[in-house]
């Protein structure tokens, strides 16, 4: 409870600050083939691969240097923080041997989350999870949220914490396209 | 500067419990609310399936009054970038910054110098296209390296019952979610950008890794 306490804490930190662009260097200086000015350093600011992995696993005063530790760096930052919030948040990973439905236990679950990329298959089906193929991709009608809930709290069988482990939204308010840009109209 | 601040996040804390975290939304204090906050990342087999489409999204929970005056910032640098070799490091970048209207993507091009900071790769092959207005079709731009490019406000493709999850963090949900739940981000819109890119160009077959950075000037 404490755990869970601590992550709303997580939440609500992170609802709260706001930030500001510097738009003062405008100035063009021509360069480049096209004559338009794209010089400069740029520094990271925000990162992500996986959906809601820094807003679920990671702790409220870490997650700006989670934006900002580059991917092979993760691992050894965040893992043990990530271990420490899935054991505390889920039921299903509160007792020693537990694992979720993809035969992890929570140090293994949570070693393949802490490095925040998406993984891709150039062979074929691309896609979160389908039931069969895990991990290819991330398509746009990919239910991930379920998906995630679901490795979170599902158990070994993914019939533990019913409840917990899936939101019922199962698509998006808007339909696809089958072309090129594939997103729908805006609102 | 500071006042404004506090006074905002008071206002903030209050409204909190719906405008709350999600997927990547408002996901850290440093980039909430700002041009630089990234939303979602999607990576998948295009509609002709040689080719990978990948999805940045950036400025979530926009309403539709809010949208048409959204806009990309020149100072943020979209960066995906993608490993081809499994050391999660990026051996190939796709830049894409806007500049006049428009939105330019350099690559996919080996960079530079990999980690935090970036610099364009303006001898990459480029491929830029017209920012798409709001309430307009869709504009799009094949480069000679055959990307393609889209870049505009579009419908939040994320979907996800954030208000119940919220509820039951905070020990006001004890039957956990609802059946159907309700999607909180139903009726908002974000800032796209959608690159699609032959697969030769990204490591051809086999098994790659990307993600997406936002970096500011």
């Amino acid at each position: 409870m404490k755990n869970i306490k601590t992550i709303v804490y997580a939440l609500l930190i992170s609802a709260v600050a706001f930030n500001c662009s510097n738009d003062d260097d405008n100035t063009t200086t021509p360069q480049g083939p096209t004559g338009i000015d794209f010089s400069g350093t740029y520094t990271q600011d925000d990162q992500m691969g996986r959906p809601a992995v820094n807003t679920v696993f990671v702790s409220a005063g870490s997650k700006n240097s989670f934006n900002t530790t580059i991917p092979s760096a993760q691992d050894a930052a965040f893992q043990s923080m990530f271990e420490t919030n899935l054991t505390g948040l889920s039921p299903a990973f509160a007792n020693p041997g537990d694992q979720n439905a993809l035969g992890q236990d929570a140090a293994a679950f949570t070693s393949l989350l802490a490095t925040d990329v998406l993984n891709i298959s150039l062979d074929g089906t691309t896609t979160f999870y389908d039931g069969t193929n895990v991990l290819t991709g991330r398509a746009l009608a990919d239910d991930v949220i379920t998906v995630e809930l679901l490795l979170i709290f599902g158990g070994e069988d993914f019939t533990e914490n019913p409840a917990l482990s899936d939101d019922h939204v199962d698509g998006n308010d808007k339909t696809f396209l089958s072309s090129f840009p594939y997103l729908a109209s805006p609102f | 500067m500071k006042k404004i601040k506090i006074l905002l996040g008071a206002s903030a804390i209050a409204v909190a419990g719906f405008f709350m975290v999600a997927a990547d939304h408002i996901d850290a204090p440093a980039v909430q609310g700002g041009t630089s906050d990234i939303t979602d990342f999607y990576a998948f087999q295009g509609e002709n399936t040689n080719n990978i489409a990948f999805v940045a999204n950036v400025q979530g929970l926009l309403s539709p009054t809010a949208t048409a005056a959204a806009a990309f910032d020149e100072n943020v640098l979209v960066e995906i970038n993608i490993d081809t070799d499994g050391d999660n490091v990026e051996d190939l970048v796709l830049q894409a910054i806007p500049r006049n209207g428009k939105l330019y993507v350099f690559g996919p091009v080996a960079p530079s110098t990999t980690g935090l900071n970036s610099v364009i790769q303006t001898s990459a092959v480029q491929t830029s296209v017209d920012i798409t207005a709001y309430g307009s079709t869709a504009v799009t731009a094949t480069g000679s390296n055959g990307v393609m490019v889209f870049a505009g406000p579009r419908d939040d493709p994320f979907f996800f019952d954030f208000n119940q999850y919220s509820a039951i963090l905070s020990g006001n949900a004890p039957g956990g979610f609802n059946n159907p739940g309700t999607d909180t981000f139903a009726g908002s819109n974000v800032m796209s950008i959608v690159i699609e890119v032959p697969k030769t160009l990204i490591g051809g077959t086999g098994n790659i890794s990307a993600w997406v950075e936002t970096k500011s000037k």
